[in-house]
């Protein structure tokens, strides 16, 4: 794992809790969509706050991407959950929310989650280029 | 009435995205890493084997319906049931799917990972 690597993983984080936020809020404001008018939901990205949580999700996305090529998917998760860390300590320092003690013991496990999984290897299935390289054998240069 | 559709859209953001991550994984593993094959080939060799792969669009597909599904959620539901519950939920599935279809080695350290972030979550939520 190279400092480079823990970015895009930063990346996958930020950008992923950062959209989700916006989305959220331009769906309030769009409000309920009824069962009957399913289509409406298309018109939901015309709400400048989905628009922009949607730019930003697709950022997530090409870092998700980046991470998977070279990250087992259980080791990309959990190691991205930081997302939800951060976003309480954004609502506490930033938007001066009250932090419970339940969501400081939530920080806590998460914090915890992450700390058991990136002890461990980042890479533990078979990649396709151990497949069908004939050489696999021939060392690999890390980056 | 509200709170079956509420759990419905869960449970279809759960198993789609699930779904979804297995396959996008995999193909993400097919095209290899994206840093090294950038080195060799560029980067419009790279958005060529990845847009190219099926395992990535049929991924693509299953991630566009648990977003869907959450949009639906979210203008039933408040975010901070909505977000945890499918959140961890997803959490746990990924770790079981990813043992079967992905073959990777999901140790007790993954595991731990995974329940504890899973439980974190709701905490936040609760």
């Amino acid at each position: 794992m190279t400092f480079r690597k823990y970015l895009v993983l930063a990346g996958v984080a930020i950008l992923a809790s950062a959209g989700d936020s916006l989305l959220s809020r331009g769906m309030k404001q769009v409000g309920a969509i009824s069962l009957h008018h399913l289509s409406s939901v298309i018109l939901a990205i015309l709400n400048p706050w989905v628009a922009l949580g949607i730019l930003l999700l697709l950022g997530f996305f090409a870092s998700y991407m980046m991470a998977l090529s070279w990250a087992d998917l259980t080791y990309v998760l959990p190691a991205t959950s930081v997302g939800y860390v951060l976003l309480a300590l954004i609502a506490k320092f930033l938007l001066h929310e009250d932090v419970t003690l339940t969501r400081w013991l939530g920080i806590l496990l998460i914090s915890a989650g992450v700390g058991f999984v990136t002890r461990g290897p980042a890479l533990t299935s078979p990649t396709a280029s151990d497949n069908c390289m004939p050489d696999a054998a021939a060392p690999r240069v890390q980056s | 009435m509200r709170h079956l559709y509420t759990w419905g859209a869960i449970t279809i953001i759960v198993l789609a995205s699930t779904t979804g991550d297995v396959l996008l994984s995999r193909a993400m593993k097919q095209v290899g890493d994206v840093g090294r094959v950038r080195r060799e080939a560029g980067w419009i060799a790279v958005v060529f084997r990845v847009l190219r792969n099926p395992n990535f669009l049929l991924g693509l597909l299953a991630m566009a319906s648990a977003f869907f599904s959450l949009l639906f959620a979210l203008s039933w539901a408040d975010v901070s049931l909505v977000a945890p519950a499918s959140a961890s939920l997803t959490f746990v599935a990924n770790a079981v799917a990813a043992k079967i279809f992905l073959h990777e080695r999901v140790d007790h350290l993954r595991w731990m990972a995974a329940l504890l972030v899973a439980a974190g979550v709701v905490l936040l939520a609760a």
